[in-house]
């Protein structure tokens, strides 16, 4: 129980749900052949269809029922194999037919389960309500005319899965947990790109508040549309206080939709009550139910990628990572897969150290995602052997990996060009050491008379003669041969 | 030229084959028809120039010898059908000036089969009517007229215009809409054929929506041939109706010299209410006789829930319709009355744009969706109109057809019933069923009234059994020898 | 079923179709005479009965996901009361 508001009346704490609309991977539209791609000319990806022409019919696009069933499938879900498309009826400007074609009663995905992996280690189980296919509306745009809003039915139409989740979330931060595990999955799905900030991925919360130890289901307030996992974390932050501060000083909380304004960190009430909502939701009558054999799950439950879950334990499993370490490889799918072809064959410890903190850092550092590493995960899979043949030393690396990401080069080119080659060879290793030696009769003296941590001081001379070029370990034997002798 | 409007389409087809006359002339005879018959107001669109043009396209068509199945055949085709290019109203004010930039498929159809459209023809706003008396664009007439009676008569509706327009000569077949009744009732109104195929036979698309569930193209013809021929050229599978049958188009015509021996035609003992006129009754027991003499059996059937048939269409063809008609709010197409807000845009927009007639069904579909009311009346209409369906289902173990009569009574007088909904609904007593229960369904002009005015009796069959239904409608019409001419 | 003004208020604004004041009674006295005649539905037993939603027994044909319709903006605006700039226009929209 990690997050509670204090009151003066009471401890309170949080219930949340959360409806995320998750758009659909695919070409063409819900229930047409327009395009869906981002950032098009206003209405130039438009058919009669999806402008609400009369006459016009939905014809269902069979790649989002398959992207819904594996997303279903990914959240170990109950798929139902006949599911309903109702309308959805409410005037909005930028919703041409005057209802969204969505699912009611009967969507195509029911109960499934989310897994949280919390920053201690521990996992919580988070309860999916159900996954339902939509359409998404047009765009209002308001800045361009004085008293006009402009609309633009770019995204009308656009395939959406609407991702429910059980009231079962209790803090801001299994908040973020729980939309970055859900994006993670999505993403290894390839059903969705998760992007937020272009709106393929938009969260709505519902926010209710109850005293601790109370299990009553108080009135919920739901949040719209908030465009960053930080902003929806803060946005229920504040709306808890707001809750919190309005029981305890006498007052009810009305459910409403409430919009987050991130200029000033607050939510305010969105929609004027004299509109009360009736959607008067009906089968619609252009589309007869979605229905599917047993077969066409199976078939696409055979051809499901690992997902994130099975990956960490299997990283756990074959390559002995610790659970951090495997988390933070699996977390998103490129990273995992990058991961996976820096190990191969080589040292998957010594390779997830430096894909997390030398990769990971670099990217961090520059902002950009692993898609655009300045480092392929073959050519750190080569320095990687570099260092454990001793080619080159760990401190080399560092320099050699340094260099990579500034040049693009290949390690090998890198040792070659620089001279950076470690010096393996005992002969020349024998030469150097003899030299130090016969140079430093003081500091052989201190060490005869049992100063043995003088043994550091003499590798560093060798490494200094060789431009630290000798393998540290082959100039520490050959030292303590001759010192000792 | 007048004689050139007299043919059937199959006459016509003959004629222009045999280059008796050309497409051009038949076409400039049914628009100078047109000219003449102006005071029926069956027209909301003539598109006389486009005709012309079209009609040239197909004489050399047929010169080439390569002429579709409708090749110079002029039509009407119901304002309800979106024709590019060309005025789309609906009847309605709230499509002022809409011009689609798409063709409706069972126009383009028409189009494709070599017909040449003679212009859009006037409906019930958004076909929410039975004597097409709702049109932004007036009242369409019968042109019959009860004997002795100088009285203006309805043509049924809400394919008015095309009932009217086929009856009079001025198109050789038009198209029609049925929902409840729609194309079946006009038909027998004004002595024509009038087929509403199984739903899903005619695609949807392009086709200005009423009530999803039940609307269906068909044919509106003066002969049961014309109307096989016609039906053939618009059905088919469409891949942007969703409800749009995957299943090969039979040919129909070559159905109609089946005849009817051993068949069997349920009677329904429910559709024989109190208040049934007795010419009436006459009549469909006139209509037994005929198909008995040609060899069917007659066999009494029941529908038990056919007295529930019209208020659960009452709720079932309002409820959608309120939502297909979200979509006209004044931003994309149509009529925009400006307001202070959006939505007082919306609100003034939809009440100048919508009559009387359709705002009341929006407003009672909206009702009966809204929260509190579903169970009790979408949900329930929903469940009685599976008990219709299984009526039909039970039926059809018996029996090969259904005969009954189209409409309760002959066409009544313009401004008679109109301030009575439920009076008018029950014009559709006899259609609705069907509809409800999505199989085919035809009037054929069986014979005349006491004060000479058409009577209609109804063929239904099942489900995709449009054959059997054109066999009986054949066999009937032969038997009628219906006269094919208003008396004027 | 007798319909009070409120509520036909409450479906006027639903249906997005104004009516006046002074029109509201007429409206109530129609709207509940059809709903009156409806109610006969009622007296029908559904117990177990599957309502019946679409027109067929058809299976729904899916499409597959190939981009082959928009980009045709000049003829999605074509019929626009108020057009601009290949945007419609609306009065201004406040939240
Ligand atoms: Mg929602
Ligand atoms: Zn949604």
């Amino acid at each position: 129980m990690g997050y509670i508001i204090k009151g003066e009346k009471h401890d309170w704490e949080l219930v949340i749900g959360l409806e995320v609309h998750a758009q659909v991977i695919s070409k063409a539209k819900l229930f047409s052949g327009s395009s869906t791609d981002f950032g098009g000319g206003p209405n130039t990806q438009v058919s009669f269809i999806d402008a609400g022409m009369p006459g016009m019919l939905p014809v269902l696009n069979g790649h989002a029922v398959e992207q819904a069933v594996k997303t279903g499938l990914g959240l170990k879900a109950k798929i139902n194999r006949r599911s309903v498309f109702a309308r959805k009826n409410y005037f909005y400007a930028d919703m041409p037919q005057g209802y969204q074609i969505s699912q009611y009663d009967q969507p195509i995905v029911g109960e499934g389960t989310l897994v949280l992996d919390m920053p201690d280690g521990s996992t919580r189980e988070i309860g999916i309500e159900r996954l339902h296919l939509e359409q998404d509306a047009g765009k209002s745009i308001h800045d361009l005319h004085p008293h006009k809003s402009y609309i633009d039915l770019n995204r009308s139409g656009i395939p959406l899965m609407e991702i429910v989740s059980k009231p079962d979330i209790r803090t801001p931060e299994e908040v973020g947990i729980y939309l970055k595990k859900l994006r993670s999955i999505l993403r290894y799905l390839g059903t969705c790109d998760g992007n937020m900030e272009e709106g393929s991925m938009r969260c709505d919360a519902n926010v209710s508040v109850r005293p601790v130890g109370s299990t009553e289901l108080r009135t919920r307030c739901e949040i719209k549309n908030v465009n960053s996992v930080r902003f929806v974390m803060q946005a229920i932050e504040y709306e808890a206080r707001r809750q919190v501060d309005c029981y305890e000083s006498g007052g009810t909380v009305d459910q409403e939709t409430r919009l987050y304004d991130s200029h000033k960190g607050e939510t305010r009430s969105m929609r004027s009550k004299e509109f009360a909502h009736d959607y008067r939701y009906f089968p619609d009558p252009d589309l007869l139910p979605i229905e599917f054999d047993e077969a066409f799950v199976a078939r696409l439950r055979d051809a499901l990628p690992e997902l994130p879950d099975d990956k960490l334990t299997r990283f756990i499993k074959d390559f002995g990572l610790t659970a951090y370490d495997a988390g933070v490889l699996v977390a998103e799918k490129e990273s995992a897969v990058y991961f996976e072809e820096v190990a191969k064959g080589r040292d998957p410890k010594l390779a997830a150290n430096w894909v997390i903190t030398n990769l990971f850092g670099v990217l961090n550092k520059r902002g950009i995602e692993i898609g655009d590493s300045p480092v392929s995960a073959k050519d750190l899979g080569r320095l990687i052997e570099l260092i454990s043949d001793n080619t080159i030393s760990s401190r080399m690396a560092k320099e050699v990996f340094e260099a990579m990401v500034e040049t693009g080069k290949a390690p090998d080119a890198i040792v070659e060009e620089r001279g950076m080659k470690q010096i393996t060879d005992t002969g020349a290793i024998d030469a150097a050491v003899d030299k130090i030696i016969a140079e430093n009769a003081d500091k052989v003296a201190q060490y005869k008379s049992g100063k043995v941590q003088m043994l550091g001081w003499f590798v560093g001379q060798v490494m200094k003669a060789t431009q630290g070029k000798a393998n540290p370990a082959m100039c520490s034997d050959a030292l303590k041969k001759k010192l000792d002798a | 030229m007048t004689q050139l409007t007299s043919f059937t389409i199959a006459e016509a087809r003959e004629k222009l084959a045999k280059k008796e006359f050309t497409a051009l002339e038949l076409t400039d005879a049914h628009l100078a028809a047109m000219e003449r018959a102006k005071d029926l107001n069956a027209f909301i669109t003539m598109t006389g120039d486009l005709a012309r043009e079209r009609a040239r396209e197909s004489d050399k068509r047929l010169a080439a010898g390569h002429g579709g199945a409708l090749e110079g055949i002029p039509l009407g085709i119901k304002d309800l059908f979106c024709t590019e290019g060309v005025l789309t109203t609906a009847a309605s004010h709230i499509l002022d000036g809409f011009k689609p930039r798409y063709e409706s498929t069972v126009s383009q159809k028409l189009r494709d089969a070599g017909s040449v459209m003679l212009g859009k023809l006037n409906l019930d706003e958004f076909a929410m009517g039975s004597a097409n008396i709702t049109s932004y664009y007036g009242p369409v007439k019968n042109p019959w007229k009860a004997k002795g009676r100088n009285v203006e008569l309805v043509p049924g509706g809400s394919s008015g215009g095309s009932a009217s327009s086929v009856a009079a000569h001025l198109v050789m077949g038009a198209t029609g809409t049925d929902t409840g009744g729609s194309i079946r009732q006009p038909a027998a109104f004004c002595g024509i054929v009038g087929v509403k195929p199984t739903y899903g036979r005619c695609s949807r698309w392009g086709v200005v929506a009423f009530a999803s569930s039940l609307d269906q193209a068909g044919p509106m013809t003066r002969t049961v041939r014309d109307a096989a021929i016609m039906l053939r050229a618009m059905s088919g599978y469409d891949p942007k109706d969703s409800t749009s049958a995957q299943l090969e188009v039979p040919d129909f015509e070559a159905a109609l010299a089946k005849g009817v021996k051993g068949l069997r035609i349920g009677i329904p003992k429910e559709y024989r209410p109190a208040g049934l006129s007795p010419e009436l009754a006459a009549l469909w027991d006139k209509g037994v006789e005929w198909l008995k003499a040609a060899g069917a059996t007659p066999v009494e059937i029941s529908l038990p829930h056919t007295k529930s048939a019209l208020p659960t269409y009452y709720i079932v063809a309002p409820a959608e319709a309120s939502s297909n008609l979200a979509r006209y709010d004044g931003v994309r197409f149509g009529l925009r009355v400006e307001g202070k807000s959006l939505d007082d845009m919306y609100a003034k927009t939809r009440a100048a744009g919508f009559g009387a007639e359709v705002r009341r069904r929006i407003m009672i579909g909206t009702y009966v969706l809204s929260a509190g009311y579903y169970d009790a009346y979408y949900l329930k209409a929903q469940k009685v109109r599976a008990l219709i369906n299984q009526d039909f289902t039970d039926a059809f173990e018996k029996v090969d057809a259904i005969l009954t009569p189209t409409a309760p009574t002959p066409a009544f007088g313009i401004g008679e019933k109109s301030d009575d909904p439920i009076a008018m609904y029950l014009n559709d007593v006899f259609t609705v069923p069907a509809s409800l229960a999505g199989i085919p369904g035809a009037s054929v002009p069986a014979g005349l009234s006491a004060d000479g005015l058409p009577l209609g009796l109804q063929v239904l069959t099942r489900r995709w059994d449009e054959e059997t239904l054109f066999r009986v409608c054949q066999v009937l019409e032969d038997a009628a020898q219906f006269p094919l001419l208003p008396a004027v | 079923m007798s319909l009070d003004k409120a509520t036909v208020r409450r479906i006027a604004t639903l249906s997005r179709i104004e009516v006046a004041d002074a029109d509201l009674e007429v409206v109530a006295g129609q709207l509940s005479g059809i709903l009156n005649w409806i109610e006969q539905l009622k007296e029908v037993d559904t117990t177990n009965v599957a309502p019946m939603t679409g027109g067929t027994d058809l299976k729904l044909q899916w499409r597959p996901d190939v981009v082959n319709d928009g980009d045709k903006m000049e003829q999605v605006l074509a019929n626009a009361p108020d057009g601009h700039d290949g945007f419609f226009g609306v009065p201004k929209v406040v939240e």
